[in-house]
């Protein structure tokens, strides 16, 4: 492989977009209104195309000839490099957008450091999908904001997954060994800076939504590294299903 | 200024009727027309929210992204039908609320076919080649319906239906010549779709109640039984193209009548599975009432966050 940092490192891109398009295509006539059926399901066909994009350029870069399904759908499940937060299950509507949320204020600044990337292919990914982020956010905001501020019933349900989904959060900004010669390549940015905007997003909205930050701060980590939590096997076992049933088809 | 008696307003509106005039929301119209439009528009937006299950099932096991894409982008199609419909059926004063109660207490009816399981690949190409092709017939027809604001959302809904038939026919020409399983499985799929495809078009015209009065109303253009000549007609080509054998020993072209003949459509499935009875029914309203029973906290924290934000504003 020409160049393993760059591979591992676009790979993961692709495979958070990839569980949570995934995630969110569960929702699909189930949502809490219509609108919502549709704008989860727009925001999970946006993750799918940018998964398209991120890991045809892995494959790319691994230079075996794999296409974006043969990494999508053909991996052993440790072998995915998702964070933890995107495979948790969808639970209860307020579950799903503070997953949304937590991600989304993470991705929009990533996305924005990587269109300066020295890399083109990850710069013109980044500019396309920062299009797409700024409304995921801005529509995951408001939502944590309406539920956060509405009745004490939704207050209670969003607090709670924020109190659950909190221990996934600092996984967003792990950074392997390899990443750094990315960073001083200047190909991707260094996390800490990403941090810093991620954490003033969250406060600002959580305070506008009257949640609190929870204290207990024990963080889980592993799918960077392919330790993944119970959730991805059966997640994997959907997304897979059709290439593993029905090997070498074309669809 | 005298009000105009009954007779002298229904003769009026059957004149713009006739001279092609638009009716709109705000026009006089019988309350038979109003009543029958109400029953028709919310039927077919409840068709298009039920009909998202049985796709919808499939997105998670698409068998490729561009196919999971695709799939997600018709589902989110036909939400955004139901959304252009339920607002319709408002303009004629129904409320969006009673009319979705309506369908979960089984008082209102959707398209029978999605009471049919989705359960190969093959079922989601299927779905798109005859359902969506048999909604268009219908559909086509309802673009120049006399109610405006249906006829005028029918003409975007046809023209995403149309894409949709096509892709749809585009999976199962790839599933058609894939392998000899792939083909069994479209084979399989179509032997499932057929008959229930047939039944969209509603009962024969001597059993439809209420066909008469919507055809001088210009509410319906064609009765159901042309429509599924039609559909029959444009099909019956189309699975040639595949290779498919369509599951009818009877089917032949009929040179006197410029049209195929088929077998007689099975009615007493079809009262069935309208009146409950169908392998899905009991599923589909389901899954429908539990997403209805938990969003309430998710629609009551959204007044009650509006109506905060409303109290601000005026303080």
């Amino acid at each position: 492989m020409k160049n393993e940092a760059l591979y591992n490192y676009v790979l993961h891109l692709g495979d958070d977009s990839l569980i949570l398009g995934q995630r969110l295509g569960e929702w699909c006539g189930h949502g809490p209104i219509l609108e919502e059926d549709i704008a989860m399901t727009n925001i999970s066909l946006d993750l799918i195309g940018q998964a398209m994009s991120l890991l045809d350029y892995a494959g790319e870069i691994d230079g075996q000839g794999k296409d974006h399904d043969a990494l999508a759908f053909l991996r052993f499940e440790h072998e995915y490099r998702n964070v933890l937060l995107l495979e948790q299950p969808n639970g209860d509507f307020a579950n799903t957008m503070m997953r949304q949320f937590l991600f989304d204020a993470f991705r929009k600044p990533l996305y924005e450091q990587l269109v300066a990337s020295k890399d083109v292919q990850i710069s013109a990914i980044a500019e396309k999908s920062l299009k797409e982020t700024k409304y995921h956010l801005k529509h995951s905001s408001e939502w944590i904001i309406r539920l956060g501020d509405g009745t004490e019933e939704s207050h209670n349900r969003v607090q709670n997954a924020l109190d659950h989904l909190w221990r996934y959060t600092d996984e967003l900004f792990s950074e392997s060994d390899l990443d750094q010669s990315l960073v001083d390549a200047g190909i991707v940015p260094s996390m800490s800076e990403i941090k810093i905007q991620w954490a003033e997003t969250v406060r600002s909205v959580l305070e506008e939504a009257t949640l609190m930050i929870p204290t207990n701060n024990w963080q889980f980590e592993g799918g960077r590294r392919g330790v993944h939590s119970e959730h991805l096997g059966f997640l994997l076992a959907d997304l897979q299903y059709m290439q593993r049933a029905y090997p070498n088809m074309t669809w | 200024m005298k009000p105009m008696d009954l007779q002298e307003l229904e003769k009026r509106f059957q004149e713009k009727i006739d001279k092609e005039i638009k009716i709109e929301p705000n026009d006089w119209m019988p309350d038979e027309y109003r009543k029958t439009l109400i029953r028709q528009i919310s039927q077919h937006a409840h068709s298009e929210i039920v009909g998202m299950l049985p796709e919808g099932n499939w997105i998670t096991r698409a068998p490729n992204l561009r196919r999971k894409a695709v799939l997600l982008a018709k589902v989110q199609d036909e939400a955004g039908h139901g959304l252009y419909l339920y607002s319709s059926v408002e303009t004629l004063g129904a409320d969006r609320e009673e009319t979705i109660d309506d369908l979960h207490s089984g008082k209102a009816k959707y398209s029978s076919i999605f009471n049919y399981p989705a359960v190969t690949w093959a079922d989601i190409g299927t779905i798109g080649w005859l359902v969506d092709g048999a909604a268009i017939m219908n559909q086509v027809a309802l673009c120049r319906c006399s109610y405006g604001p249906y006829a005028r959302g029918m003409v975007k809904i046809c023209k995403e239906e149309s894409f949709h038939q096509r892709q749809g026919f585009e999976s199962l020409v790839t599933l058609c010549n894939g392998t000899p399983t792939q083909k069994a499985m479209a084979q399989d799929a179509m032997n499932r779709f057929w008959w229930p495809a047939l039944m969209m078009f509603g009962p024969s015209d001597d059993e439809s109640p209420n066909s008469a009065q919507s055809m001088k109303w210009k509410i319906k253009r064609f009765s159901n039984d042309e429509l599924r000549q039609s559909f029959v007609d444009a099909t019956v080509p189309q699975a040639e193209i595949l290779g498919l054998t369509i599951p009818d020993p009877n089917l032949k072209w009929n040179e006197e009548t410029g049209h195929y003949d088929f077998s007689p459509i099975n009615w007493d499935e079809f009262w069935q599975v309208v009146n409950g009875n169908g392998p899905c029914n009991k599923e589909r309203i389901e899954a429908r009432t539990k997403a209805k029973e938990e969003g309430m906290w998710v629609r009551e924290a959204a007044m009650a966050y509006a109506e905060k934000r409303a109290l601000k504003k005026t303080a």
